[in-house]
């Protein structure tokens, strides 16, 4: 049998621990299953920018990319894999439903797994934005966590 | 104030007329300035030793379309060929995935086009087509049309030899490819050429990208609001871009960035309505345009008078060969400077042969020109220099008469819209100069902040004070720029050609291939 693959995404809400959980539940259920765990930092290139913003993408970006795996994604990996569960961590730029059905794709997996999150704030309005853009667009089962 | 704007715009103000008018504060600097910058600006735009079909013709504007014709023909026709390529980078086809997070083509040439999309697309057209009549607006489109492969040379040579540092930032433009480039090519006088540049750049920077900025967003807001202090306009800008490139407070950049391009989008949106409405005429449009480029249709020095002013405002408007796009491209990530290069085209193409041609089609369909019913030439103003306008305005104003045809409350968005094309090419040119400044002093956080804080009180100085000849003086530091970095570009083109040639070379062999997204 081959081996099974779950694309979670978290964003270091309580939303994502509970997608994290559930998945781990199915993981250890399934048996022989790998975690892709993904953070995805929103960010189009098709924005505005000013010069200097330009001049300090690279930088930022660094920067963006370490602050995600030393606050979030590396905890969370080291976590997962202390239950036994196969786990990969990953951080990207760009679109969180395109990364996430993009990941999925490449590691040929059987769902994808997020949590809802409420509508309360804005950076919620646009993930739960998300969440629906990601079922309409999928190309594997989504399983949403309430 | 509109008489000032006239002359500023055409960028000859003589010293003469600052004497002419009464002996203030103000125009005792102006005496001042102006005796001690008029022969740099008189040799700028000096007229060749002769003339041209009886007319004046500033050196300046041949050395600029001379330039961008030897390298379309060297670089054989690039804006063509590379054109659809150019598209395709754009749209971000041939970008690696991993590379997500970088600054993308997109943002390279919207941000350089934020510093050339502005008062030139408004302004400057309105009096080229007001002084050389429809017929200015086809050498305009050929000027803007040659001027694409200029844009490409500059701009690839900004990329490739750019400076990285250790934290990952970058500092590109001119004065890098000027040093390191001659350095590679085992020439002379890199350096010399970057200096000089540099203090131009500065110059241009305080002057024509923001001085001049400045007083046309004061005039503009005067013009809706009644006279009142430029004191007050100039002290609010201040303070807002100081909060922008001092501060670092991203959300008044962010909200320009937002509107900007809007407004952008919002101007052409305009313009194809009221041609979209009056369709029937558009033709005749683009028949007097062409009637115009070669006839003249009776505008003051015939079709030469129209050709000095299609080509003299293309250039003022998309800065091709002025070598400020260099700097602001530089900042992409790029395995190959040529594919920035390619991008750059577009520029021009997009400011000077869309949007500089639809103000021009919106003037001339408007009928806010007049014309001569029984012999199909333009009516000349009395002291015929320029057509008749139905309301006696030019510049800004005759873009606003002519969109308030066809809506009313068109003025009232064209003011917002030069309060904040004016601002976001303030923002852009306190980059480059600051860019020029650290190159000549060193980079560090008490330099950087000195160039800064004389940015801003030049800010208030542009829009207090009537400094014809400073502005004048700092139009001619923006041409000047152009003849440092073209003479460089002469040196360095053959680098470009071999960029260009491997990496078509590839892309045609397939080793180059768009990736899945």
């Amino acid at each position: 049998m081959t081996e099974t693959v779950f694309v979670v995404g978290i964003d270091g809400s309580d939303a994502g621990e509970r997608a994290l959980a559930f998945a781990k539940d199915r993981a250890k259920a399934v048996g022989d299953c790998t975690i892709v765990l993904c953070y995805v930092i929103e960010w189009s290139p098709f924005s505005f920018q000013t010069p200097e913003e330009n001049e300090m993408r690279h930088k930022r970006r660094e920067e963006e990319i370490s602050m995600a795996h030393s606050r979030v994604l590396d905890p969370a990996v080291a976590e997962t894999s202390k239950d036994g569960v196969n786990v990969i961590g990953v951080v990207k730029h760009g679109d969180v439903a395109e990364i996430l059905d993009g990941l999925a794709k490449k590691h040929e997996a059987a769902q994808i797994i997020v949590g809802r999150v409420g509508v309360r704030g804005l950076r919620e309005r646009v993930f739960g934005g998300v969440t629906g853009r990601l079922v309409a667009s999928a190309s594997v089962p989504v399983t949403i966590i309430p | 104030m509109k008489k000032l704007l006239t002359a500023a715009m055409f960028a000859a103000l003589s010293p003469a007329a600052a004497a002419a008018q009464e002996m203030s504060l103000e125009d005792k600097v102006n005496q001042v300035f102006a005796d001690w910058t008029g022969p740099f600006v008189g040799f700028i735009f000096r007229p060749l030793p002769f003339q041209v079909g009886g007319v004046d013709f500033p050196w300046i504007v041949m050395w600029l379309v001379i330039a961008a014709t030897i390298f379309t023909v060297y670089f054989g026709v690039i804006q063509v060929r590379a054109f659809g390529h150019a598209i395709s980078l754009v749209k971000g086809d041939y970008s690696d995935p991993d590379d997500a997070g970088e600054v993308s083509h997109f943002q390279a040439l919207t941000t350089a086009l934020s510093g050339t999309v502005g008062l030139g697309n408004i302004a400057g057209v309105a009096v080229a087509v007001g002084i050389g009549g429809p017929g200015a607006t086809f050498w305009m489109i050929l000027a803007g049309l040659l001027g694409m492969a200029s844009k490409f040379t500059e701009c690839t040579l900004g990329v490739k030899y750019r400076n990285e540092y250790a934290d990952g930032s970058v500092s590109g433009g001119p004065m890098y490819y000027m040093t390191k480039g001659f350095k590679e090519r085992g020439l002379p006088g890199g350096k010399v050429l970057a200096v000089v540049f540099s203090i131009f750049t500065i110059g241009g920077a305080l002057g024509g990208g923001n001085m001049f900025q400045a007083n046309q967003a004061h005039a503009q807001i005067e013009g809706i609001v009644g006279d009142f202090s430029g004191l007050i306009t100039g002290v609010i800008f201040a303070i807002v871009v100081f909060a922008v490139i001092v501060g670092g407070i991203k959300s008044i950049a962010n909200v320009t960035e937002k509107v900007v391009p809007f407004m952008g989008i919002m101007y052409v949106v305009c313009a194809l309505i009221i041609l979209l409405v009056n369709y029937d005429q558009i033709g005749w449009a683009f028949g007097q345009i062409w009637a115009g480029a070669f006839t003249g249709l009776g505008v003051a020095g015939g079709f030469v008078g129209a050709l000095i002013q299609g080509f003299k405002r293309a250039a003022f408007s998309n800065e091709a060969g002025v070598g400020s796009a260099a700097i602001a491209h530089s900042a992409v990530r790029t395995k190959e400077p040529i594919t920035e290069g390619v991008v750059s085209l577009l520029e021009p193409f997009i400011d000077t042969v869309v949007i500089c041609t639809m103000t021009a089609l919106v003037i001339t369909i408007s009928g806010v020109l007049v014309m001569d019913p029984a012999s199909g030439n333009f009516v000349l103003n009395e002291a015929g220099t320029a057509i008749q306008t139905v309301d006696g305005s030019s510049g800004v104003q005759l873009t606003s008469a002519a969109f308030a045809t066809g809506f009313s409350w068109f003025p009232y968005v064209l003011a917002v819209a030069v309060v904040l094309f004016a601002f976001s090419t303030m923002i852009s040119w306190s980059y480059y100069g600051l860019k020029a400044w650290t190159y000549l002093v060193g980079e560090g956080q008490a330099q950087e902040l000195a160039f800064k804080i004389i940015f801003c009180i030049f800010i208030v100085i542009g829009a207090a004070a009537q400094l014809g000849a400073v502005i004048d003086f700092s139009d001619a530091m923006i041409f000047a720029m152009a003849v440092v970095n073209i003479t460089a570009l002469y040196f360095l083109m053959p680098i470009v050609k071999a960029e260009m040639n491997s990496y078509f070379g590839r892309l045609k062999s397939g080793e180059i291939v768009k990736h899945k997204h």
